[in-house]
């Protein structure tokens, strides 16, 4: 176990956890976009920043990224701490200028849209916070999706623009991304997805559609369970 | 042999040459853009599955890097270099010239696939500046006067080949 | 070359090549570096090849690396009496054979002319661009063929990497490295030795050394012209780095728009393998390194080292937090130590001469000589070497020759987009390391562009900002969002739309985005804009006070005017205006219309009377 200060509380962390585990195991709130409980980390939106101490030296590290050390002091808002983070939620108000999710963390954190920054109308509401892409490769395996260019022409999205061809319309993009940018219909029989429209799967117990037929066959290729084995919702199996 | 299964074949030779290896994936781009002047589709799709790459991350890298185009170019490539000290001598002017002189802005190609404009941040050739660099040719203190006369004399040798 | 087997058969080899080699003999070098063959030294040294034939002579002509003097390309120095040629034209040729190099006649018009006393230089040593310098790294680069490995032996080389084989323990290389004081040449500036020692101790296998090459600052090409001039001496640095730390693979990432570097360091590993000098069992001892050139892709961010990383694993160049040093966990999770290549071309000296000899040299922080590329709104562009401690006015105006036109100078950027501007008032700086950084600028590359009062600040603020907009990995919000709006607020000021508080703004943003973002590129982004308001604010105050650009730069702030009593109606302005802004009678004085204007600056450079005015 590894002792450290965390907002002056002593905190008791098990090795290797991460800043920010340690600082909500301790209930001290950091706010955080993109690091999410199913995917790597790459400390990308720097909300979760903190300040820490080692001998006389300070320093602003990413909380989700910094592994607990014996000692440590940690300071989740200090005026550099908040500073980063104001600046960060301007930003993200001017790129993604509809977003709720943002527009209420904002609130909480008592920062205005700062009005000399033009809103941007052609980023949606997505951050490039790489949660989407890094489950499409972490957990589903696929990797349909990814970014593309570098700098303020970032994007995120499907190779070419175009359909994808190994994407398997399950969602799991959907559900990871902080800010609802990415957008999926569900219409009866139909689920439509990065421009892609996945003919749905009925149960076989209750009827209802459950799942696309491309992540059934995908599932079933991959454990090797029979396809009609898989065609049963999760509440009738 | 159709332009697709040639790309694809010559893509294929390309990844054989590093091996097959899935760090040499820049280093296959590069040999790829030199072998049709750009990046064509087929040949990044061959690459991922050749290199067992998703191709979302061969795009991915195709469109990271400035040395990369996944458009065809002109037959003259003219880079205008952006560095510091071609800068605080003019090259914004040169810029605005050459745009004016092939009617495309930077990252286009002329209608008659002849020239393809590029800026590019420093080639390190900073006493010769302003620098335009057309395919493998360096032009050093280039005037607006000047970028006449080299597009000019290309235009004319593309007209007699 | 026949394979060296050990340390007493290179010494061997080498006196061989001593003893066949007639200092006396005559001898034509050419630089053909890059610049130099931008003025077509390619088609001189050619010249100077089919005259020699012509006139039946027994002389080498020698393509060698950057002589450093750019500025006065194409050079030329007749051997054994250095006499040293500058702007050297084909049309010359027949007379530096027949005359010079026949007769010893030195040709006054092709010699230097110092432009203080109007005298000519004949030597090359007595250039005031050469005077002050200290070429420890870049003195052999005039002399060798950088394609032939017989050049680099002559003068000693792999002479270090035999001592430090057949002499020292890694640790002595160490120790020795970190008594010379050697730091970093790419940027930050952190102890060589110290890092060398971290990754030899850091637990894991295998040990990875790389040459960065991926000289980015725009305005520096120091690296280029050594990688090109001299590749034997960061090859022979790497080597003797990784028997220091244990390394048995090497990776040197070059720049892709070097193709001249990529091709003579490719032949100058090739040479040295065969000389047995890289390898398996290299000098024949069980010490073996190979080492792999990669060409980067064109993106800035890979000069941060956790973004050069994954572009050799052949990823998309973003960093990663760097909370676990690269020494540990650098190359596919394995220690690495990553130096500049100009780092790595200063170990063979430090072993050579011995780390106290070379200590001797600078100031107290800062060991050694920098090699600086000179450049922008200057007489003498070209690189230099020099002590480090030397001022900026010593290199500005002693070497540098002063700006150009007798205009004004203002200030000097160094340290590339992540350095700032340094006004006249601190031109007595010493330059190294520290003293760059306490005036909030930095070392970099060594890139230094002057500027005079022509040159806006807020201009190259703005054109600092949107190089960074552009060459941002894009992966963390403070950089890829901050810098962007850095970027659109520069680009109102410059355009007349700047608002009251911009400034203030401009700062906050700055604080923010130098704390908050992931790596290097983000936390000294904000260094050409908070170093420009620093000593330059007055001038953002015009801009967006007074609408007024007093550099006469902004487009939009400034309106071109004719001087009635320069302007002789000659009509050349009126035929090369792309708007037909400018008009009048032949003979006389014409006017241009400034709704049609569109500053594009074709009349300026067209009036041969410098009738045309901007205010």
């Amino acid at each position: 176990m590894v002792n450290l200060i965390i907002d002056g509380k002593n905190v008791t962390a098990k090795k290797d956890t991460m800043v920010l585990e340690a600082a909500r195991s301790a209930g001290v709130d950091i706010p955080t976009l993109c690091a999410h409980e199913a995917v790597s980390r790459a400390g990308s939106c720097r909300l979760c920043v903190v300040e820490i101490k080692k001998g006389n030296r300070t320093r602003i590290v990413t909380s989700c990224l910094y592994p607990v050390e014996e000692g440590l002091i940690v300071n989740t808002k200090t005026e550099r701490v908040l500073n980063v983070r104001r600046l960060v939620l301007e930003l993200l108000l001017a790129r993604c200028p509809r977003s709720e999710v943002l527009q209420n963390l904002a609130k909480e954190l008592g920062v205005d849209p700062q009005p000399r920054f033009l809103p941007d109308t052609d980023k949606g509401k997505c951050i490039l916070c790489r949660s989407c892409v890094r489950v499409c490769e972490e957990v589903v395996g696929v990797s349909a999706i990814g970014m593309s260019a570098r700098g303020s022409h970032k994007t995120v999205g499907t190779p070419f623009k175009e359909t994808s061809s190994v994407c398997i319309g399950c969602g799991a993009c959907v559900y990871v991304c902080p800010t609802g940018h990415i957008v999926m219909q569900s219409t009866g029989d139909k689920r439509k997805i990065w421009k892609r429209t996945f003919k749905m799967q009925t149960c076989e117990k209750c009827g209802k559609y459950f799942a696309p037929v491309d992540q059934l066959k995908f599932i079933s290729k991959k454990t090797g369970v029979p396809y009609n084995e898989l065609a049963v919702c999760t509440e009738c199996r | 042999m159709s332009k697709v299964s040639d790309t694809k074949l010559k893509t294929k030779q390309i990844v054989k040459k590093h091996r097959g290896d899935k760090s040499a994936l820049i280093a296959v781009l590069q040999d790829i853009q030199e072998a049709f002047n750009y990046l064509p589709k087929d040949a990044l799709t061959v690459t991922g599955k050749a290199l067992g790459i998703p191709i979302s991350r061969v795009y991915e890298v195709a469109t990271f890097y400035n040395a990369f185009s996944l458009k065809p170019r002109g037959e003259h490539i003219v880079k205008i270099c952006m560095g510091t000290a071609c800068h605080v001598r003019g090259a914004s002017a040169i810029q605005d010239k050459m745009e004016r002189t092939l009617c495309i802005k930077p990252g286009e190609t002329t209608a008659d696939k002849k020239f393809s404009l590029e800026t590019v941040n420093c080639v390190g050739a900073c006493a010769l500046g302003p620098v335009v660099v057309i395919d493998t040719e360096y032009h050093g203190q280039v005037t607006m006067a000047k970028v006449d006369k080299i597009i000019g004399k290309l235009k004319e040798g593309a007209q007699q080949s | 070359m026949k394979k060296i087997s050990n340390a007493k058969a290179l010494r061997r080899v080498q006196d061989d090549l001593k003893q066949n080699y007639d200092p006396n003999k005559k001898l034509v070098t050419i630089c053909a570096g890059t610049g130099c063959r931008g003025y077509g030294c390619i088609k001189v040294k050619e010249e100077l090849e089919a005259e020699i034939a012509k006139q039946k002579m027994d002389v080498e002509v020698r393509a060698t690396g950057c002589f450093g003097f750019c500025e006065k390309g194409p050079l030329v120095v007749v051997h054994p009496e250095k006499i040293f040629y500058q702007q050297v034209k084909i049309k010359d040729v027949p007379d530096i054979i027949s005359k010079t190099v026949a007769t010893g006649e030195v040709l006054e018009k092709l010699l230097y002319r110092d432009p203080q006393n109007n005298e000519t230089v004949m030597r090359e040593e007595d250039v005031p661009f050469y005077k002050k310098q200290h070429r420890l790294v870049f003195g052999s680069n005039g002399m060798i063929d950088p394609t032939r490995i017989e050049d680099y032996l002559i003068i000693g080389g792999y002479s270090a990497l035999a001592k430090a084989l057949t002499e020292m323990t890694p640790e002595g290389v160490i120790s020795e490295v970190k008594k010379a004081g050697l730091r970093g040449r790419g940027g930050g500036g952190f102890l060589a030795g110290t890092k060398w020692e971290s990754c030899r101790r850091a637990p894991g296998e295998p040990k990875y050394v790389i040459g960065n090459g991926d000289e980015g600052d725009p305005g520096a090409y120091m690296d280029r012209s050594l990688m090109e001039g001299n590749p034997h001496s960061v090859i022979e640095g790497m080597i003797i780095g990784a028997y220091a730390i244990g390394a048995s693979e090497g990776y040197i990432y070059v720049r892709n728009e070097y193709p001249l570097a990529v091709l003579h360091l490719t032949m100058a590993m090739a040479s040295a393998k065969e000389a047995g000098l890289l390898g398996k069992n290299i000098l024949g001892t069980d010490f073996s390194f190979d080492i792999h050139i990669n060409k980067g892709g064109g993106a800035f961010v890979c000069g941060e080292s956790s973004a050069l990383f994954a572009s050799i694993e052949g990823r998309a160049g973003e960093p990663r937090a760097k909370y676990i040093h690269a020494v540990e966990k650098g190359l596919w999770d394995k220690p690495t130590c990553l130096n500049n290549v100009e780092t790595w071309a200063n170990v063979p000296i430090i072993i050579n001469q011995g780390a106290q000899s070379y200590a001797s040299v600078g100031t107290e922080g800062s060991k050694g000589t920098k090699i600086f590329s000179l450049v922008g709104k200057i007489n003498n562009t070209g690189l230099i070497e020099v002590p480090m401690g030397m001022t900026l006015r010593e290199i500005i105006y002693d070497m540098g020759g002063g700006i150009p036109k007798g205009r004004k100078f203002k200030a000097v950027q160094t340290g590339g987009p992540s350095g700032g501007c340094i006004p006249e008032s601190l031109l007595d700086l010493p330059v190294d390391f520290d003293k760059l950084y306490e005036v909030g600028s930095m070392m970099g590359s060594g890139g230094m562009i002057v500027m005079d009062d022509r040159s806006c600040m807020v201009d190259v603020a703005k054109y600092f900002l949107g190089f960074l907009q552009e060459e941002s990995c894009g992966k963390c919000i403070p950089c890829r969002e901050g810098v962007r709006r850095m970027h659109e607020i520069l680009e109102d000021i410059c355009a007349g739309k700047g608002k009251e508080g911009d400034v203030e703004l401009l700062e906050h943003i700055s604080t923010g985005v130098a704390d908050g973002s992931l790596c290097a590129l983000g936390g000294s982004a904000p260094n050409p804009v908070l170093s420009t308001i620093k000593y330059f604010r007055e001038e953002y105050e015009a801009h967006i006070k007074n609408h007024r650009c007093p550099a006469g730069v902004c487009k939009a702030l400034i309106t071109y005017s004719i001087n009635p009593d320069k302007c002789t109606g000659c009509g050349l302005c009126i035929k090369v205006c792309p708007t037909q802004a400018t008009s009048g009678e032949k003979k006389k004085p014409h006017a241009i219309n400034n709704d049609l204007c569109t500053r594009c600056g074709a009349c300026i450079e067209s009036c041969k009377f410098d009738a045309i005015t901007v205010e």
